[in-house]
């Protein structure tokens, strides 16, 4: 059986893209084998962020409808053989995603897979809610900004409320913070909410800080999930995310201002 | 502290500014995710029974509802006018 994992904010444009390219390719370097699939019907970005667009034939919605098979339409990954992706459709019909029709792909999928990432839309029209619906996991990419924390918990109503598991009365869904595009020296000016004052009002389980990098756009101007550019902080940060998420014991970083020089102490730096 | 950043911090910190405003916001947008849908309509419906009797106004009656492990619990309160 897999574990299905929804990446989703609410918000738009907070980094789920980033987050669920990351943390799919974080897992499968880990050897488990995984499929990363793109919940944003009509506007799929998944496949560009992997690299992978030029080798896009079939999608989600072939497969729903009967014109393709899972295998036709999963594309594997050139840099590591345990990742799969499964892309979005560019259809503008908002009805072609049905839950019995996602459900089948995900039983599909968790014979053969480890873990399922799920890339949700922003919102929560369809796309989004069936993202979530059959989770076991969700990664919360909240942004340390009012209307993502606040979107942010209405998607946590949402988990708790309208999911399979919500539905079934089973476990509920274990929900896990992602604050991303976190700059500690503009939380150290009191310019921007603090990984403590954003855990306090969503009252999650933080699963890691990725601060504000542009290691992030390098990385997707060549179509490189950024957990492959080791080198880099927000690399770094899924690194440990994933780690994490596996059990292992991180401790936290990219929350503290980096250590300055005697010049910088001095005149503050930036 | 360096010395620049003595200086900042005269500035107002808009970050506990927000995170007030979020904690109002989310725990009213969670108290409200929670009720059944037939309060507001419940609550129209004892406003208009008890105006038969008495004469108080739109606001005088709160209905609150909370959820506690198993335990739901509906609060009625009615505040009555002074005596003249
Ligand atoms: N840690 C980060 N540092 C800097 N920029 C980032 C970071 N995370 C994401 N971004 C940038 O933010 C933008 C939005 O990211 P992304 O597409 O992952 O968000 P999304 O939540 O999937 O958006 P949508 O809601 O439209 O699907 C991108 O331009 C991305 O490069
Ligand atoms: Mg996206």
């Amino acid at each position: 059986m897999a574990r299905i994992i929804v990446v989703t904010s609410g918000k738009g444009g907070v980094g789920k893209t980033t987050t669920s390219a990351a943390i799919a390719m974080g897992l499968a370097k880990r050897g488990h084998k995984t499929a990363v699939i793109d919940f944003d019907v009509g506007l799929r970005n998944l496949d560009l962020i992997m690299g992978c667009e030029r080798r896009v034939v079939y999608d989600l919605v072939n497969v729903i409808n009967n014109e393709a098979t899972l295998n036709q339409a999963l594309i594997k990954d050139k840099r590591c053989d345990q990742l799969y992706i499964l892309p979005a459709s560019q259809t503008r019909d908002k009805d072609a995603l049905s839950t019995e029709g996602v459900g089948k792909i995900l039983e599909g999928l968790s014979k053969d897979f480890k873990y399922i990432v799920c890339d949700s839309p922003a919102g929560i029209e369809r796309g989004a809610t069936l993202a979530m619906y059959f989770a076991d996991d969700a990664f919360v990419v909240t942004n340390p900004e009012v209307s993502s924390v606040r979107d942010s918990d209405r998607m946590l109503g949402i988990l708790s409320s309208k999911s399979r598991r919500a539905e079934k009365g089973e476990e509920p869904i274990k929900e896990y913070l992602l604050l991303s595009r976190y700059s500690p020296d503009r939380v150290k000016l009191g310019e921007m909410l603090s990984v403590e004052d954003v855990q306090e009002i969503l009252s999650l389980h933080l699963l890691g800080v990725i601060p504000e990098s542009k290691s992030v756009l390098n990385a997707s101007n060549s179509g490189t999930p950024v957990i492959l550019d080791e080198q880099s902080d927000a690399g770094q940060a899924y690194a440990d995310i994933v780690a994490r998420y596996l059990g292992e014991d991180k401790p936290h970083r990219f929350i503290e201002e980096e250590k300055k020089g005697l010049f910088g102490k001095l005149f503050g730096g930036k | 502290m360096s010395l620049l950043d003595y200086f900042r911090s005269s500035k107002p910190n808009t970050a506990s500014l927000a995170k007030e405003r979020l904690q109002i916001l989310v725990a009213h947008e969670r108290a409200s995710r929670n009720q059944p849908s037939y309060l507001p309509q419940l609550q129209q419906e004892l406003l208009a029974v008890i105006r038969k009797y008495i004469n108080v106004g739109q606001d005088a009656i709160t209905v609150n509802f909370e959820q506690d492990g198993n335990q739901e619990t509906l609060e009625l309160n009615i505040v009555l006018p002074d005596e003249k």
